[in-house]
């Protein structure tokens, strides 16, 4: 019988179908994977199983008696638990507080007992083999990977009988996802029925018994992993077979447009020296933290390096600013699209403009048909799904908006584009088409810089690839016959 | 870590103000006798309420503007009560001004909560709402002290064990503070909704209503505090306590209560208050005209956002070994 | 992608409901409401020079405002206002004292707001304070140092060509602050709305991150935001000054909170990234005819002012009650 069941639940936004007819099951002692693209449901399908939503029609059972999941507190109450992406915990708080904040120990007076809270805290934190941490350390000086290990903690606080994990390795290193993989099999084992949330097949295949596929918020098939092969997969995900991932091109590369020596800051990368030609992607991989982020930062005018020097068109370069790094040719799309791409609120046309305003307008006096001109010319190159150019970029897709923020930078006519995670977290679709729009940048002269953590989008895409690790530069790879082992090992820093 | 310097935070604070009596012990040692910094201790009581009351708020993201008009507002209201019906018992007097005061912060909650209007522009229209209430109800006639029940006038005064009542009260309302904010669900949401709304509704807090409780607890205490300083004062009027919200957001702020919510502590905000306060009483000792107090006070609270922002300035991201291991 | 592109439309059309329900047409039937109120209530509302005398409640306050709501769109907010009033009064009175002349006043007046106006800037760009605990901070400053220049003095002897500014009219009934004030509020609503320098600052308010990453400098436009307000307050300084005839450190006391309630009313989004200069004037005419109207029928200002805080709170309350409702209808 499944711990938890879902049967006919259907859940609606305003103009939005989220979630429809959908069943799921979870075992005790069985990892269910689901999967799905980006607004196939899932993270609604995750705020209905914790309560912060309400389903508009269907039914939960939990251990075969119907319940329902008022609030979170009571979804939680219920032992229904889930460990969040991006950890949703209190960095100001201490991690015993983290794991008992809304149900800590009561002394005398129904009084919050500080003393057993954190001596629980402790216990549990070894329940789950984890004696490094300590309860009364403040969260926020915790790594990423210890505050996953918090929020689990918190799931084993109550007697929790299901856990969900949103993309728990998203964020992780190699080593930290070891410990994430190690942990469910802990979890497992201890009979705990897990849902299990993930864009990467390799790692569902590793840590999975079962899986659910979801598609535009139903359910499209659900299975034992062992019966079904990747490609079947992906095929329920996409609703078509997806056979050619990435474009295939001819790299026809230039004269040097970038050189970086020696590029060095005091904490965060050191002696990077690296050049970069017209009509060449230069991918960078790399463990999260190995500084690569830092380093495009530094390129890109937005930290100041401590020393070395970086040269554009034989021009010496040394951007103070976003604002210098423009003007000199270079443009970054960063990692963090919401935070730092795009400006909610505000229509496609203006967010394509804003680094483009000089050549709009005239004596700073803006010319709206110009905007539009130009937003118009670079977002319908790149396809863009929209009403009208006066759509608030909110009401787009992740990767419709990832559109807007490319198409804003080609707007500038750049010499240098760095994209950093470019794909991260948006569609398979949209993901093609930005894949085929980096082939077109190269094609027309343009040189590349790609940050990715994806292995696949790396061997796919670039012309060469530098392997980042502890803030250095590990080794540098010609794309050709080359293996995803050899990357990891430069990554990780394991010999050959 | 960063608990080390919270506390590090309150000790410079109080390290501040030990010099500052100090100092001015130099020029006259009556300053810093304990006769004297008991009766200083009394003086600051009020603002040391308002601040715990605003600082219930600010913890959650909000603020209150409006502490001051509800003072004066339900100030008023228990100085007519007392005029026209003296015989009533002070404790009926007291839980009058603290149901008023509740009344008025819970008005600003429910807007808060239920229509989600941002508390800056709620209390900005409540400051504006309440000191006008209190010219209509009073039609703008004051209440002196010759209409004022002896009772009502003595109760803060009276001495127990040597200590007036009204520094008895600022005791007992820390203590409440210290246990409310450190050791009940309520307080510590409170926290967690400041520290990151996010994440408090994915473990089952209501923001909304936490913010609502937030408030009710800055309206409960103002009205409290609106007795005391009508009392304390002996006059009633509408102009009450004009424009003194913002010395009570500065209290908080030189006591290291973060504006943006979920960092700050109740002997922080006492600290703040009493090391403003000190200030004012401080002045005359030293032979500084009292005109003087208004930009010292700025000048403080400057000094002291800018002592707070420099610990929470980020560093650049530890990634290479050798500045790991120097 | 090398088919056929798809193309996107500037604008869908808007129905004509959304424009009549756009927050300057609500604010323009409310103005025209209370003026027809006015009107009926008193026989004396529509004398010219009652109407003229009418804009000098709110020309001060509104000329505040104006800058006021550019910098709470590009999401920071200025709460010492009133006190650069004060002190750059007391500094042009002490000048005054000396027989400087009207221009010399002038000068004073901008330079002290100016200089006022750029420490708070340099607060708030420099060491990335947040505005609103910095403003207060200086707002006790700035008083305070009033205070202490003046104490319990009054500084009156000013020159009589120093009258005009508050007191003048330009022509027939038309004032002096009213001239300013229409004239101040075209160059606000042109930069805000027809030049770059206006567009940064909608992005600054709804993302200064990404604002920064297009390579927008948002910390000088911040800082030039500041200024801007301080020499604005510089110069209702002078008008103020100029009407009153005298000084005290009192002056202007609470002019930051209504000026911020025009903003607010004028549908400027307190959290930044929205709002038009049209609907902040649109306000401050609201709230000057709801004073004058109040005057008009022997209304204390004090009462007025609980009528101003209740249409703060619900000109914000009916759009969301109304949002919610038609959700709910919909269901």
């Amino acid at each position: 019988m499944p711990s938890l069941s879902l049967q006919g639940i259907s859940k609606s936004f305003p103009g939005v179908r989220a979630l429809h007819n959908v069943n799921l099951s979870l075992y005790p002692g069985q990892v269910t994977a689901l999967i799905g693209e980006n607004g196939a449901g899932k993270s609604t399908l995750v705020k209905i199983l914790t309560g912060i939503y309400q389903p508009d029609e269907g039914s939960i059972t939990l251990d075969g008696k119907p319940v329902a999941l008022a609030s979170a507190q009571s979804a939680f109450a219920l032992g229904i638990t889930a460990i969040h992406q991006e950890t949703v915990l209190f960095d100001d708080l201490s991690v015993a507080e983290n794991i008992y904040l809304g149900h800590a120990p009561r002394g005398r007076l129904g009084l919050i007992d500080w003393k057993a809270m954190n001596q629980s805290a402790s216990a549990t934190l070894a329940k789950i083999h984890v004696l490094h941490i300590k309860p009364a350390t403040r969260l926020g000086d915790l790594s990423i990977a210890n505050k996953h290990l918090v929020a689990v903690a918190r799931a084993m606080s109550i007697d929790a009988r299901v856990v969900i994990m949103d993309e728990p390795t998203a964020a992780l290193s190699a080593k930290e996802i070891g410990e994430v993989y190690d942990l469910v099999a802990l979890l497992k084992s201890q009979g705990k029925a897990i849902l299990f949330i993930s864009h990467k097949f390799d790692e569902i295949y590793k840590v999975a018994d079962r899986y659910t596929v979801f598609r535009d918020g139903e359910l499209v098939g659900e299975d034992m992993l062992a019966n079904t092969s990747q490609n079947d997969m992906v095929k329920l995900m996409v609703g078509r077979s997806v056979d050619r991932v990435f474009p295939k091109r001819k790299s026809e590369k230039g004269d040097v447009v970038l050189k970086v020596q020696d590029l060095s800051h005091p904490t965060e990368f050191d002696g990077l020296n690296f050049e970069l030609r017209a009509g060449e992607i230069l991918g960078f991989y790399g463990l999260i933290g190995a500084g690569r982020t830092e380093a495009m930062k530094a390129l890109f005018g937005l930290t100041k390096p401590s020393r070395g020097s970086i040269t554009i068109n034989n021009e010496l370069i040394a951007p103070k600013s976003a604002a210098d790094a423009i003007l000199a040719g270079l443009v970054y799309v960063p990692e963090e699209r919401g935070n730092q791409g795009i400006a909610t609120g505000l229509p496609i046309f203006m967010n394509v403009s804003l680094p483009s305003l000089k050549q709009t307008s005239k004596n700073n006096i803006l010319r709206l048909s110009e905007e539009m001109k130009l937003a118009r010319h670079y977002t319908e190159r790149l396809d863009l799904r929209a009403a009208s150019l006066s759509q608030d970029v909110a009401t787009l897709s992740g990767g419709n908006q990832q559109k807007v923020v490319i198409a804003k930078w080609l707007a500038r006519q750049p010499k240098v584009i760095i994209l950093d995670e470019p794909t991260k977290g948006i569609d398979i679709g949209s993901k093609a088409a930005v894949h085929e729009f980096m082939a077109e940048l190269v094609a027309a002269g343009m040189a590349v810089i790609m940050v990715s953590s994806e292995l696949p989008e790396i061997l796919g895409m670039s012309d060469r690839v530098i392997v980042m690790r502890d803030g250095l530069i590990a080794e540098t790879f010609e794309n050709k016959n080359l293996g995803a082992e050899q990357l990891v090992r430069a990554a990780a820093g394991i010999a050959a | 870590m960063i608990a080390r310097q919270f506390k590090s935070r309150e000790i410079l604070l109080a390290l501040a103000i030990a010099i500052l009596i100090a100092g001015v012990a130099t020029r006259s040692a009556e300053f810093a006798t304990p006769r004297n910094l008991a009766q200083a201790f009394n003086d600051s009581s009020i603002l040391i309420i308002l601040a715990l009351a605003q600082m219930s708020v600010i913890l959650t993201r909000s603020i209150d503007l409006s502490t001051a008009a509800n003072l004066c507002f339900t100030g008023m209201a228990v100085a007519m009560l007392n005029k026209f019906h003296p015989e009533l018992p002070m404790m009926i007097i007291i839980l009058v001004a603290l149901l008023w005061g509740l009344a008025l912060g819970a008005f600003n909650g429910i807007l808060v909560w239920k229509i989600g209007i941002p508390p800056i522009v709620v209390t900005l229209g409540t400051l504006t709402i309440y000191r006008g209430l209190t010219f209509v109800m009073s039609g703008g006639a004051w209440v002196n002290a010759d209409k004022m029940s002896p009772a009502f006038i003595e109760l803060q005064r009276q001495l127990i064990l040597g200590i007036p009542v009204l520094s008895w009260i600022a005791i007992l309302v820390i203590v409440v503070f210290v246990i409310f904010m450190r050791a009940t669900k309520q307080g510590r949401n409170i926290y967690a909704v400041g520290v990151n709304p996010t994440a408090a509704v994915y473990v089952g807090i209501d923001v909304g209503r936490t913010k609502f409780v937030a408030f009710c607890i800055s309206g409960l205490f103002s009205g409290l505090a609106g007795y005391l300083w009508v009392s304390r004062y002996v006059i009633a009027s509408v102009e009450v306590a004009n424009g003194y919200e913002l010395n009570v957001i500065a209290a908080c702020v030189i006591g290291g209560i973060s504006i943006a919510g979920g960092v700050g502590s109740v002997g922080g905000a006492v600290l703040g208050a009493l090391f403003l306060s000190l200030i004012g009483l401080a002045l005359p000792v030293i032979n500084v005209s009292p005109f003087w107090q208004m930009a010292i006070s700025g000048a403080a609270i400057l000094i002291a956002i800018i002592l707070n922002a420099r610990s929470d300035k980020q560093k650049g991201r530890l990634i290479l070994k050798k500045a790991q291991n120097p | 992608m090398s088919m056929q592109t798809r193309h996107i439309p500037d604008r869908l059309d808007k129905p004509l409901t959304a424009l009549l329900l756009s927050w300057e047409v609500l604010l323009l039937v409310v103005a025209i409401s209370i003026f027809i109120f006015n009107s009926f209530a008193s026989p004396h509302f529509l004398d010219v020079w009652t109407l003229s005398d009418m804009t000098f409640n709110f020309t001060e306050k509104a000329l505040l405002a104006l800058p006021m709501a550019l910098l709470i769109i590009a999401g920071e907010i200025d709460l010492s206002v009133a006190a650069i009033i004060a002190i750059s009064s007391t500094l042009m009175g002490f000048a005054a004292q000396f027989g400087f002349q009207t221009p010399t006043l002038i000068c004073v007046g901008l330079a002290v707001g100016l200089a006022c106006g750029a420490f708070n800037g340099a607060l708030v760009t420099g060491l990335g304070l947040p505005s609103i605990v910095v403003t207060i901070g200086t707002l006790s400053l700035f008083r305070g140092l009033a205070f202490i220049i003046l104490g319990d003095q009054v500084y009156k002897n000013y020159p009589t060509t120093f009258d005009y500014f508050g007191q003048g009219y330009v022509i027939w009934v038309v004032s002096f602050e009213l001239v300013l004030f229409l004239l101040m509020a075209l160059v606000f609503g042109f930069l805000l709305h027809f030049t770059t320098f206006g567009r940064k600052l909608y992005f600054i308010g709804r993302n200064p991150v990404s604002t920064q990453f297009s390579g927008v400098n948002v910390k000088r436009i911040k800082f030039i935001l500041f200024c801007l307000t301080g020499v604005m307050s510089g110069l209702v300084s002078i008008a103020l000054t100029s009407r009153l005839g005298s000084t005290r450190p009192s002056i202007a006391q609470g002019y930051e909170l209504e000026a911020i309630t025009m903003v607010v009313l004028g549908g400027v989004a307190i959290s930044g990234g929205a709002g038009t200069i049209p609907g902040v004037v649109l306000a401050a005419l609201i709230m000057g005819l709801v004073t004058f109207g109040f005057g008009l029928l022997n209304v204390p200002g004090i009462v007025m002012s609980i009528f101003v805080g209740f249409l703060l709170i619900g000109v914000i309350a009916l759009p969301l009650l109304w949002k919610r409702f038609l959700w709910v209808f919909k269901k």
